[in-house]
């Protein structure tokens, strides 16, 4: 396992790259549901204002 | 022409547009778009002599002398027509060995290339160590041009 | 939209919001979980399963991350260029939110491209950074993906927006060609095409497959990460529209 880690002295580097390409891959997924969401989240309470007001004039 | 076709020759316009206006660039830049001098421009003057440059090519197979107790090396740098010689103190990359390509930074003196840099270039081509050990057996070393 | 409607019908449907919001959707996990199974196999074979390099020794694995991303940065680009161009030519609001949507996701494996390179570059070459050709112009890549965002964000209204974002996107496609053969065209550092070269790839089968199954789990994830980001724009765009209560309702 040792010798697997230490990746024959390259160690730091290979897993600095591995560690910092899967964060980007969990940030990605993070950020596109977050703005999925928020995009929803913000739709919905328009839908809302809209309907108590009728006659909207929220259209640009 | 409906408006539609406008917008198209519009698009292909801009495409056509920056990719001859890339053109002219790149070609009026080529010399300074190339990373590295090889040995034969070095030998035949097209290098610049007063300013600092790189130069790539070849380690010179048994030409490489380290200095006892310092980190001075000397070698020569081959493009198997023409060679120039090197000298250069400082650390050297894992992967700096006679044989191999390497890219030095630095400027003529009297005809020797005084590096301040040294990096090692490798090739596209990736081998497990007991291929390239029996590629090795089968046929004598053939230059490893990069 | 003229006499080609009848040819173009599916098309049209295709880009009408509402269906498309629904199809993005379910197509999710179809390319969700291609993606993690791929990802992870490749990152398995790479770390484990492919030999060493004889020159390089373990630190080539790094070409497991780094190429990937550097193939997604480029396919990232040509899909938000392409999908500008049909968004300007046509006027179909839904390709101008497939290149939003792609941006974020380009500059973010264009970054990882770079880094991961640079990671691979000091133990091997002796420098992390260095201005030769190919570096450079991934550079620039990241660069045009971060002045796309940023000239979105300039604007308030959206159409604009999409319009001079999408010109910009447009003018950055010469970049890609110059990414590509850079270490053809010129002297560089960085080496050639270990894949797409002629006679074939340089390496042999059991280092080679991790990294093609790597390449195809990045653009799975690529699909994955467009259909969320693009439904999220849709939304964005839609505001009042009546569908929107449909899908409330449901």
């Amino acid at each position: 396992m040792e010798h697997f880690l230490s990746m024959g002295g390259y160690g730091p580097y290979i897993w600095s790259a591995y560690g910092f390409g899967a964060v980007v891959a969990l940030w990605n997924i993070w950020s596109a549901l977050h703005l999925q969401r928020e995009a929803l989240e913000r739709a919905r309470r328009r839908l809302a204002m809209g309907r108590s007001e009728e006659n909207d004039h929220g259209t640009r | 022409m409906t408006p539609r076709r406008k917008r198209l020759y519009t698009v292909l316009g801009i495409l056509g547009g920056v990719g001859l206006a890339t053109l002219v660039a790149v070609k009026a830049f080529d010399n300074n778009l190339s990373y590295f001098y090889d040995p034969s421009q070095v030998a035949t003057g097209k290098a610049p002599g007063d300013k600092s440059f790189r130069i790539g090519g070849m380690v010179t197979q048994g030409s490489l002398k380290r200095t006892p107790g310092s980190l001075e090396v000397s070698f020569t740098l081959t493009d198997f027509a023409n060679t120039v010689p090197v000298s250069y103190t400082g650390l050297l990359p894992d992967l700096f060995r006679e044989g191999q390509g390497i890219i030095a930074h630095g400027r003529l003196q009297g005809g020797v290339f005084v590096a301040d840099e040294v990096l090692a270039k490798h090739d596209e081509k990736y081998t497990p160590p007991e291929v390239a050990k029996s590629m090795k057996k089968m046929q004598p070393p053939a230059g490893d041009k990069t | 939209m003229g006499k080609d409607v009848g040819t173009w019908t599916w098309f049209h449907k295709l880009a009408s919001p509402p269906h498309f919001y629904r199809i993005a959707g379910r197509m999710i996990p179809w390319f969700a979980v291609p993606a993690a199974i791929l990802i992870v196999a490749s990152t398995y074979g790479g770390l484990v399963m492919a030999p060493a390099d004889y020159q390089q020794k373990d630190a080539f694995r790094i070409i497991y991350v780094h190429v990937p991303a550097a193939w997604l940065s480029l396919m990232c680009y040509m899909t938000m260029a392409s999908a500008a161009a049909v968004g300007l030519i046509w006027r179909i609001k839904l390709a101008h939110a497939l290149a939003a949507a792609s941006a974020p996701i380009g500059a973010s494996f264009t970054l990882v491209t770079l880094v991961a390179g640079s990671l691979w570059g000091k133990p091997m070459w002796g420098t992390w950074w260095t201005w030769d050709a190919r570096l450079t112009s991934e550079l620039i890549l990241l660069f045009l993906y971060l002045g796309y965002m940023a000239l979105r964000s300039a604007f308030d209204d959206l159409t604009r927006a999409d319009r001079a974002s999408a010109v910009l996107a447009l003018v950055g496609v010469v970049n890609v060609p110059i990414i590509h053969f850079s270490v053809v065209w010129w002297n560089s550092l960085h080496q050639g095409s270990t894949v797409l070269r002629k006679g074939g790839p340089a390496m042999p089968a059991e280092m080679l497959w991790p990294l093609l199954v790597g390449a195809l789990g990045y653009t799975f994830l690529y699909a994955a990460l467009a259909c969320i980001r693009v439904r999220g724009e849709v939304l964005i765009r839609e505001r009042n529209a009546s569908w929107l209560k449909e899908l409330e309702a449901a």
